[in-house]
């Protein structure tokens, strides 16, 4: 073999390794999982989000069994009450007063979420536990569902990942 | 440990005297309101403008001192009003 050959397939390696450590390395990305449906914690995951696309960091938040319950359109109206929650047929309201503190609601959370590209992914089999259809969720300009694998590969690209 | 970029700059005369690029009035409006407005606000002040971003929510100061460091600009300081807050930045990028 000539030095040259040698030298082109020592920079084809490296290249592919290059291109191996580029695919694996985190972004400036977040990635919230969020599991609970209890208000104060989806909240919390949304103002999260909110705080992260400050700083030009891409955000995708993944919903999980009650978690889903946060993404119901307030304004379009169930038939039956979620199983498995403790919730009623609309999603539970926070216990504190938002607007004397000027605080943003869930919703305003939501559309502000929206406009600042934060993107939704939905546990597609949450949606079936939770007996909910897409038709009952939120218009969000950015909304998809996906498994799990989805979620763990988001994370993989995130330089964090939360869960509440 | 004494992180230099999150100290103000400028004295509360210096603060006075400055000429506003853009300001943002947020007053009123929880976190992250401030944040948001400051954030959406910030393509109308011109690199090396000062932004002055007025708000009744405390938490908005070492917000605006964290979020300057990050963002590469410079933090001034800030001047207590009667019942809000100014926060000075100077935009740098």
């Amino acid at each position: 073999m000539t030095e040259s050959t040698n030298n082109d397939q020592l920079l084809q390696d490296l290249v592919k390794r290059v291109e191996a450590l580029e695919r694996e390395a985190p972004k400036n990305q977040i990635t919230l999982g969020v599991v609970s449906g209890d208000p104060e914690h989806t909240m919390a995951a949304f103002m999260v989000a909110l705080g992260a696309t400050m700083f030009d960091t891409e955000v995708d938040m993944f919903f999980m069994f009650s978690g889903t319950a946060a993404l119901l359109d307030p304004k379009k109206k169930r038939k039956n009450d979620l199983p498995g929650s403790t919730f009623g047929m609309e999603p539970p309201m926070v216990k504190f007063d938002l607007k004397k503190h000027g605080a943003m609601s869930l919703e305003e959370l939501i559309q502000e979420a929206g406009e600042a590209g934060v993107r939704i992914t939905v546990c597609n089999l949450s949606m079936d536990l939770m007996e909910i259809k897409r038709e009952e969720l939120i218009d969000y300009p950015n909304l998809s569902f996906a498994g799990v694998a989805a979620f763990v590969d988001m994370c993989s690209q995130s330089k964090q990942c939360w869960f509440m | 440990m004494i992180d230099s970029a999150l100290k103000e700059t400028k004295t509360d005369s210096e603060l006075k005297a400055l000429k506003i690029g853009k300001l943002v009035d947020a007053r009123g409006t929880a976190c992250p309101g401030p944040m948001l407005e400051a954030k959406r606000a910030m393509g109308e002040c011109p690199v090396g403008g000062v932004m002055e971003v007025q708000s009744s929510d405390n938490g908005t100061i070492v917000d605006i001192q964290r979020w300057c460091r990050k963002m590469g600009h410079e933090y001034l300081g800030n001047l207590e009003n009667d019942g809000f807050l100014s926060v000075y930045l100077l935009r740098k990028v």
